[in-house]
């Protein structure tokens, strides 16, 4: 359920944004995240941003995915 | 001239002739349609090929195409298909009342450059004007004659296990592109129709090794029906690997927004080639040379196994099968 | 970092799925509750490189397959009142209701528009001012305040023929109904990672105290449900239940304030009518009072007529995780994707579908 996906935020007019996903551009409503900037990512579904997603903890789950990995094949 | 098409161009009378001349005769000039007779006559001998469609797509034109492009590429595409070298198509138009004569003008020049390149002339055509509301916009229905050379044979159900199967670029372009166009769907991109005559890739593959087994346009359906159509015609499997077939970053990005799946977005410059093993890389290099499969790749192979299936590797190394695509793409929120 | 192919990456998910198979050494059963869940568990093979003692089976999250026939006849009836335009997200198109679908009433000629969102369908109420627009309302907590916001937005740009048919439902609550009915046994839940960015994870701590259920939020691709699978065997192998999330980068445990408090603003809870699983108290929304003239039910007068289930259609056992498509005689034979009977084979989301399109169990 629930399709979502990320967006990248380019201009910000009011309570709408025209967002990048992966070279596609689109107007979208910041009404459900009215504390989005510009050059955030945020989750895109049916036109609203429903979240603005956290590059730090991206990046945490990364890296720990990149341990196990790491791990993984000294076992292996 | 009137500025737009009004119901009297398809009556037969003075305007009609008007639209044939000016319209069509200068746009198309050869000596088999100047005759203006009613049919064109003409010598072939040896194997033909026989084939024909119609375009309906909206709207009519769209980023890197419009349905005229759409009508000429889609034929000669179909002849190719068949692996002969096409030649003559005919040409018929439904045109709604009301559609402006430059947008018409334009969808001729179109289909023009689109003959040229394609090698093809325009032999016969057809106009009909309907009443507003009866067609949208603009109809067009192609037809076209190619002639196959000695020793060639490729049909849907030639596959045989063990063979490789051959995709000539990333996937998805055309629909994305159509779709980006659409009411209420409305977004923006850089991304083009992948409209293309194919005729001189299939020679140049042809070239490289006559011993081709199946050729097929990824057109409506995309991907995934094609290989379905192929492996249940040839009684065989096709296995894929996801990660070797190529999808632009745009067409990935809006399958994911529009919940689209890439293999069943519609191609119209596009072919997959099944291929005995030992020519496989002839015909792999011979394609990457030409400008239109520049990015081909081997996608899979095909085996005896569970006749009629196709399945695909998935990025985890597990196995799922591609089905038919069932119905319309319709965008999702699920 | 672009948030999408960085977590699809083949060689993390090897040493995620080597130690899966190392951690895991109980039995259990996992439910993933979400649609969109079981969509990549199918598209990525997700069951076949899971070890033994891992059974997964799909929850009801499928806001499509969950919505009665009832309120689908209601839909298709609105469709046939004059000077309706029906405007739908694309999923709802070919459900079939008790005796058509609404693409079937749009070939009949009822004036049926698919958007992508409900900005779409306020366009088409402004271009249509003699016309009434109404929205097909389905969703979870996910779309609800989309819909909430576009409520707002056509009382403050004063769209006078703009409403909503709200068939929306609440997850929590049908959880509850499920464990509480007792028919499946589940030693772990994978919970809904775009509910959750709404909602937080607050709201499934329930789950753990009161029913010692450990309980993952986790995102869509397919890394992610490879970890909060990890995370829910770690918590068995631990003997732990509680609530965590594989899904930091777009959940917060207290979700999005925001959208909430639109949420709130607009609806207000009510029962509801869940397919296979009956009528589940509080697990529905309504238009709130003040909100009253933007509600398709009381603004027209809806003769959806006599509901009917399809017969042999076992759609509402698999909703509720007691049996799975291939129990179904019906199944790949009377209904395909094709000729759906019931609803978990129309929508993309659901278990028949994915099992019929993605074969399940075909295995390397």
């Amino acid at each position: 359920m629930c399709l979502a996906i990320p967006a990248l935020i380019k201009r910000i007019e009011d309570k709408e944004a025209e967002v990048e996903i992966g070279g596609i551009t689109r107007r979208i409503s910041l009404w459900l995240t009215p504390e989005a900037k510009v050059g955030d990512y945020v989750l895109l579904h049916t036109g609203y941003a429903i979240n603005i997603l956290d590059q730090e903890e991206a990046e945490e789950t990364l890296k720990l995915l990149q341990e196990v990995a790491e791990a993984a094949e000294e076992k292996g | 001239m009137e500025d737009k098409i009004l119901l009297a161009h398809g009556s037969g009378g003075k305007l009609a002739h008007e639209l044939v001349e000016k319209g069509f005769l200068k746009a198309f000039d050869n000596p088999l349609l100047a005759k203006l007779d009613d049919s064109a006559v003409f010598n072939l001998s040896g194997r033909l090929a026989f084939t024909t469609d119609s375009y309906v797509v909206s709207p009519i034109f769209f980023p890197g195409g419009d349905i005229g492009k759409l009508a000429v590429c889609g034929t000669v595409n179909d002849l190719a298909m068949s692996g002969a070298k096409p030649l003559y198509l005919s040409l018929s138009f439904i045109i709604e009342e009301g559609l402006p004569q430059g947008e018409l003008s334009q969808i001729v020049d179109s289909i023009y450059k689109a003959a040229q390149e394609a090698n093809v002339e325009i032999v016969a055509g057809d106009t009909k004007v309907v009443n507003r509301g009866s067609a949208d916009k603009l109809f067009i229905n192609t037809a076209g004659v190619g002639i196959i050379a000695e020793g060639i044979d490729i049909s849907g159900s030639n596959a045989s296990p063990g063979d490789k199967v051959l995709l000539s670029g990333p996937i998805g372009d055309h629909g994305i592109a159509v779709v980006s166009q659409r009411e209420g769907l409305s977004f923006s991109t850089q991304l083009k129709s992948d409209c293309a005559p194919l005729g001189s890739l299939v020679a140049e593959m042809l070239e490289a090794s006559s011993n081709i087994h199946c050729l097929r346009d990824p057109t409506r359906g995309g991907l995934a029906t094609t290989l379905n159509e192929l492996a249940k015609q040839s009684k065989v499997s096709i296995r894929i690997e996801e990660e070797k077939i190529p999808v632009r970053e745009e067409v990935l990005a809006a399958c994911e927004m529009l919940g689209f799946d890439p293999l069943y977005v519609a191609n119209e410059g596009k072919l997959v080639a099944i291929v005995p093993t030992k020519d496989a890389n002839k015909v792999l290099k011979a394609m990457q040379q030409n400008h239109y499969a520049k990015d081909a790749a081997i996608i899979g192979e095909v085996q005896a196994e569970r006749p009629g299936r196709v399945v695909m590797k998935t990025c985890l190394g597990a196995s799922r099968i591609v089905d038919m695509l069932v119905g319309d793409l319709l965008p999702r929120i699920c | 970092m672009k948030f999408i192919t960085e977590f699809r990456r083949s060689e993390l998910a090897e040493g995620l799925i080597a130690q899966i198979h190392r951690r895991s050494q109980t039995p259990v059963r996992f439910m993933e509750f979400c649609g969109g869940h079981t969509v990549t568990i199918f598209k990525y093979g997700i069951r076949q490189v899971l070890p033994e003692t891992i059974e997964m089976v799909s929850g009801p999250g499928c806001p499509v397959c969950v919505t009665a026939n009832a309120d689908l006849d209601k839909a298709i009836a609105l469709s046939k009142i004059p000077d309706v335009i029906i405007t739908t997200f694309g999923d709802m198109l070919k459900v079939p209701g008790s005796r058509s679908s609404l693409q079937k009433v749009k070939a009949d000629g009822a004036d049926v528009h698919t958007v992508y969102s409900t900005m779409d369908a306020l366009k088409i109420a402004g271009m249509n001012p003699t016309k009434s627009v109404v929205f097909l309302g389905i969703g979870f907590e996910t779309t609800a305040p989309t819909i909430a916001a576009s409520i707002l937005q056509a009382r403050e740009k004063r769209v006078k023929n703009y409403y909503v048919l709200s068939l929306h439902k609440l997850c929590p609550p049908v959880i509850r109904a499920i464990l509480d009915s007792g028919e499946v046994k589940l030693q772990g839940l994978i919970c809904p990672g775009h509910v959750s960015a709404i909602i937080g994870s607050h709201p499934w701590e329930f789950i753990a105290q009161d029913y010692g259920i450990p309980c993952v939020v986790s995102g869509f691709e397919p890394l992610d449900i490879l970890r909060c699978v990890d995370m829910l065997v770690a918590q068995i192998e631990n003997g732990e239940s509680k609530v965590e999330i594989a899904y930091r980068r777009g959940v917060r445990p207290e979700g999005n304030q925001q959208a909430l408090k639109l949420m709130e603003q607009i609806f207000e809870p009510c029962p509801a009518q869940w397919r296979g699983i009956g009528e589940v108290p509080s697990s529905g929304l309504k238009l709130r009072k003040e909100y009253q003239h933007f509600d398709a039910e009381l603004a027209f007068d809806i003769d959806p007529g006599p509901t009917y289930e399809p017969e042999g259609c076992i759609c509402g056992d698999i909703l509720r995780g007691v049996k799975t498509p291939a129990d179904c005689r019906l199944f790949g034979k009377a209904c395909t994707p094709q000729y759906p009977v019931g609803p978990c084979m129309v929508s993309s989301e659901g278990s028949c579908s994915a099992y019929y399109l993605y074969g399940e169990g075909i295995g390397g």
